[in-house]
């Protein structure tokens, strides 16, 4: 019955604040810029108007893949709160994002294709990280499940000071932010044509939106595992990563792919590994 | 039991002499479809007795056995023996001529007065091994009945040796029933050199000069593994003084541990791993039914059920750590190389010693968790890898290539092939398919014993989502295919790719029942303690598996009524599809391309370092066993 209701308030709740973080972004952004910016509810316009345009497509079947990305991003973030396998999480995230990816290479168009390509290095990129990120938290906290990992009580941040830095440079790229934005940049700002979603349109290119905001919720609950014995404090932590990405993005431009690859793995390598390799001489 | 047990040994091996004299192709056709029926049957037979009965142990009350195998290996060791000398292969002769001599001498001279109480058993372990010979096994040689007539077809400059090629088809299953069925280690080395002996004379079968040459390099490293096969017999012999398999597991560890590292370096060899795993990269050129059956479903699985059977032994030491190394550096490397290639039966390939060094990691590791992984892990490879290679195999007859670029648009020009091969794929790499559970399992076992070495499985892994993905990306694309290339795949070509369709989904949806009924009463007989994955875990792979069953049934008649447009081509496009307006405003192809990262894991660079470092690890491996 609890998880049901976790579950109800996770699907009501996470588009709203997602939505509204967009459009915080947004208005940060802009005022990095020294513009004044959309209203705060305007990401909730947009998908609106998005709603109401035609849905024009390459092949047919190309909007399905869609479909399944938001639905197993849901899902992923249902698991996640309400108290899955770490892993499992992990998992499907990596499902529903071959989800996407398989879309755009079935609309068959060069743009999106190149999209695609990049999208998946990006994914090679960031998913050592996840899964290191995932073993840490079991090592410190004996399992694998988020609700035991949340209630451990252990300062998790203080034994996982590399992995929460491996997992801070893997955010970008979850985000879709400069300097690590190669398949698809989530501001106009340097972006040839919109990349991976290049054949996507009207309410389908809304459902991709709506994935992004429950995609950023679960990544922002990822962080909040760091604190399991201050909420509060994690949360203000979250607040400064958040403005930190977005005045990342707008100092950085994009880099190649091979720079980000290379960089990826090498912090996942150094801070990620380094810190299980620590931890488990200390054991 | 032990009748159908025996059956499975004696009858593959009858059927094959059937097969072989029969004159007639359809007749052929016919007893090879009815001799593989018979053998499922038994098959699953013998695999539901076993969940009634448990392990069972048959008596040896046959003393003729014991001379007839030990005829059957000096005949065997002789034809190797002309072989080698009509090739002018020094090694193949060499290496032969010092196991039969060292046999000979352990069976006159030193070993005569060891008795094998139980020459026979089969436990739950050994059951799921039938299972995936006796139903994998036989589905493959009923493609093979398709697929070699078009294999014949399409090299019409090569002599038609079918006959003999069924005949070595069901010889090889019949080994491999001996293989997982032999209590007695002088029965199951001379299954497994039956298994060499068909790998050798399957991969050379087009007697093509590549053939030849790749067929004798993988004889003398399967032979190298024999070598240490036979090192492990004369330790066991001269100074331990059994020859039974379940006995080693009651002397102590220290004093077995010897014998198994040598037996499970057989293993490395048979399972491919680096260094010795090119054997298998070469053994690419025979017909793909052979490569599906022998390189990646069953005879290399003999290698790591070899390991597997023995890591309850290996477990804790410093030997089985080294021997996980070798299977995670293995898993990395391969993985890595295999975004590079092109050639889909090689990625098949690299694919294949990956996995399987996923299993050698588990069986190093050597707890219950990790061999729970182990034996899922051989499970679910098995079907999908050998479903994905009879796809290739198949597309490669229509699409004369082997390269995954020339299958752009698979979707559309051979739409069932293509939706097999992407079920296939998914069952190699995607939640909430079989690897994935398994890969979930290995993660779970390492974090509680070593996680440095789960590091090494989540970079090798994420290598593989981009290499599959990838090739999943180049069949759904399709800028104006043909259509309706698929209309002449023979009948039992699709009833063994659709067999194998269903039990990739079926064997991910059974999975709790295997891990209940059969693998974890193996583990509770061995470690005295039992692991599962969590019901609820279960219960949420089992909600992803019916969500993506939904997909193919939506997008069979999704968006009927979309508008559908020409993709965009920054304003340049031309009325025929498929081109775009080039600057002197003429129309001109476009075509898309997949990303090699050739700068960065090109094989050139990283097969040396595997090379390097798997050897040195085998150097290790040597000085624990003499400094012990």
């Amino acid at each position: 019955m609890n998880t049901l209701l976790i579950f109800i308030a996770y699907v009501v709740l996470a588009p709203i604040t997602g939505g509204l973080l967009t459009g915080l972004d947004r208005i940060i952004t802009a005022r990095m810029q020294s513009r004044i910016g959309p209203p705060i509810l305007q990401p909730f316009y947009d998908v609106g108007k998005l709603f109401s345009k035609e849905n024009l497509v390459v092949r047919k079947a190309q909007n399905l893949f869609i479909i399944f990305h938001l639905l197993f991003l849901i899902l992923t973030g249902a698991l996640f709160f309400c108290g899955g396998d770490l892993l499992l999480v992990v998992f499907a995230f990596a499902l529903a994002g071959v989800f996407f990816i398989l879309g755009a290479y079935r609309t068959s168009s060069p743009y999106a294709y190149i999209g695609a390509e990049r999208e998946l290095i990006q994914m090679m990129a960031y998913e050592p990280m996840l899964i290191i990120t995932a073993i840490g938290m079991y090592m410190t906290a004996h399992s694998f499940n988020v609700f035991d990992i949340m209630s451990s009580g252990k300062p998790l941040l203080l034994q996982l000071p590399g992995i929460f830095i491996g997992f801070l440079f893997i955010l970008p790229i979850k985000m879709r932010k400069s300097p690590f934005d190669l398949s698809m940049s989530h501001h106009a700002h340097q972006e040839l044509v919109k990349g991976i979603t290049t054949e996507f349109s009207g309410p389908t290119l809304a459902l991709l939106e709506i994935a992004h905001w429950f995609e950023l919720i679960l990544i922002l609950g990822i962080i909040l595992l760091f604190f399991p014995n201050n909420i509060w404090l994690g949360l203000l932590v979250e607040c400064a990563v958040f403005f930190l990405i977005v005045l990342v993005d707008n100092t950085f431009a994009r880099l190649r792919w091979q720079t980000v690859l290379k960089a990826a793995w090498a912090a996942t390598y150094i801070f990620g590994m380094g810190n299980i390799a620590i931890l488990s001489f200390l054991k | 039991m032990l009748s159908e047990v025996s059956f499975l040994i004696v009858f593959p091996a009858l059927a094959a002499v059937g097969i072989y004299l029969c004159p007639q192709d359809a007749l052929r056709h016919w007893l090879v479809k009815i001799a593989s029926a018979v053998i499922g049957v038994v098959s699953v037979i013998c695999a539901f007795g076993v969940i009634k009965d448990g392990g069972l142990y048959f008596p040896a009350h046959t003393l003729w056995a014991d001379k007839l195998i030990f005829a059957l290996e000096a005949l065997l060791s002789l034809y190797l023996i002309i072989q080698g000398i009509k090739h002018k292969r020094p090694l193949v002769v060499g290496l032969v001529l010092f196991q039969i001599l060292t046999m000979i001498f352990l069976e006159f001279f030193s070993g005569h007065h060891i008795e094998a109480q139980h020459n026979l058993f089969i436990d739950k372990f050994s059951a799921i091994m039938t299972l995936i010979i006796g139903i994998i096994g036989t589905l493959i040689c009923i493609f093979a009945i398709g697929y070699m007539k078009d294999f014949q077809h399409h090299h019409r400059d090569q002599p038609d040796r079918r006959p003999f090629f069924f005949l070595l088809l069901f010889v090889f299953l019949s080994a491999m029933f001996g293989v997982v069925f032999a209590n007695n280690l002088i029965w199951l080395y001379f299954f497994w050199e039956v298994t060499t002996a068909c790998s050798f004379l399957l991969i050379g079968y087009t007697r093509t000069e590549e053939a030849t040459r790749n067929a004798f390099r993988a004889l003398e490293v399967n032979l190298l593994g024999g070598l240490g096969f036979v090192m492990a017999l004369y330790i066991l012999i001269c100074s331990i003084g059994t020859i039974e398999m379940d006995k080693l597991f009651v002397i102590s560890k220290f004093a077995a541990l010897a014998p198994v590292a040598l037996l499970s370096i057989a293993g490395l060899t048979k399972a491919a791993q680096l260094p010795f795993c090119d054997w298998l990269l070469g053994a690419m050129v025979a017909p793909t039914p052979v490569s599906a059956l022998l390189h990646s479903s069953t005879m290399v699985k003999a290698g790591v059920y070899l390991v597997l059977r023995f890591s309850s032994i290996l477990q804790g030491s410093y030997m089985g750590l080294v021997i996980a190394l070798i299977g995670g550096v293995t898993f990395l490397i391969t993985s890595l190389i295999a975004i590079t290639e092109n050639n889909a039966k090689r990625v098949l390939a690299y694919s294949t010693i990956a996995n399987l060094g996923l299993v050698i990691l588990c069986a190093g590791i050597g707890t219950a968790q990790a061999v729970w992984a182990g034996i899922l892990l051989i499970i679910f490879h098995a079907v999908a890898k050998g479903l994905l290679f009879l796809c290739v195999g198949s597309v490669e007859h229509r699409k004369h290539s082997r390269e995954i670029e020339m299958m752009e648009g698979l979707i559309t020009s051979m739409p069932t092939m293509a939706t097999l091969m992407l079920i296939g794929m998914a069952g190699m790499f995607l939640a909430p398919f079989g690897m994935l559970i398994s890969k979930w399992a290995v993660l779970k076992a390492l974090v509680d014993v070593s996680p440095l070495l789960a590091v090494l499985v989540a970079f090798g892994g994420a290598a593989n989502l981009f290499f599959w993905v990838k090739w999943m990306g180049k069949l759904l694309l399709a800028i104006n295919p043909p259509t309706g290339e698929e209309k002449n795949v023979s009948g039992e070509e699709f009833f063994s790719l659709g067999a194998l369709a269903v039990l990739t989904v079926v064997a991910c949806a059974l999975f709790p029942c295997i891990s209940t009924y059969y693998i974890e009463p193996y583990l509770l007989g061995h470690y005295g303690l039992s692991v599962s994955m969590s019901s609820g875990n279960m219960t949420i792979m089992l909600i992803m598996l019916g969500l993506i069953l939904l997909f193919p049934l939506i997008s069979i008649n999704f968006d009927r009524s979309t508008k559908r447009v020409a993709p965009y081509l920054g304003g340049a496009n031309t009325d025929t599809i498929g081109t775009f307006k080039g600057s002197l405003n003429n129309s001109r192809p476009y075509a898309m391309q997949n990303y090699m990262l050739e700068e960065f894991f090109a094989e050139k660079k990283l097969y040396p370092w595997g090379l390097r470092i798997s050897c040195f690890l085998l150097i290790v491996m040597f000085a624990l066993l003499l400094f012990k």
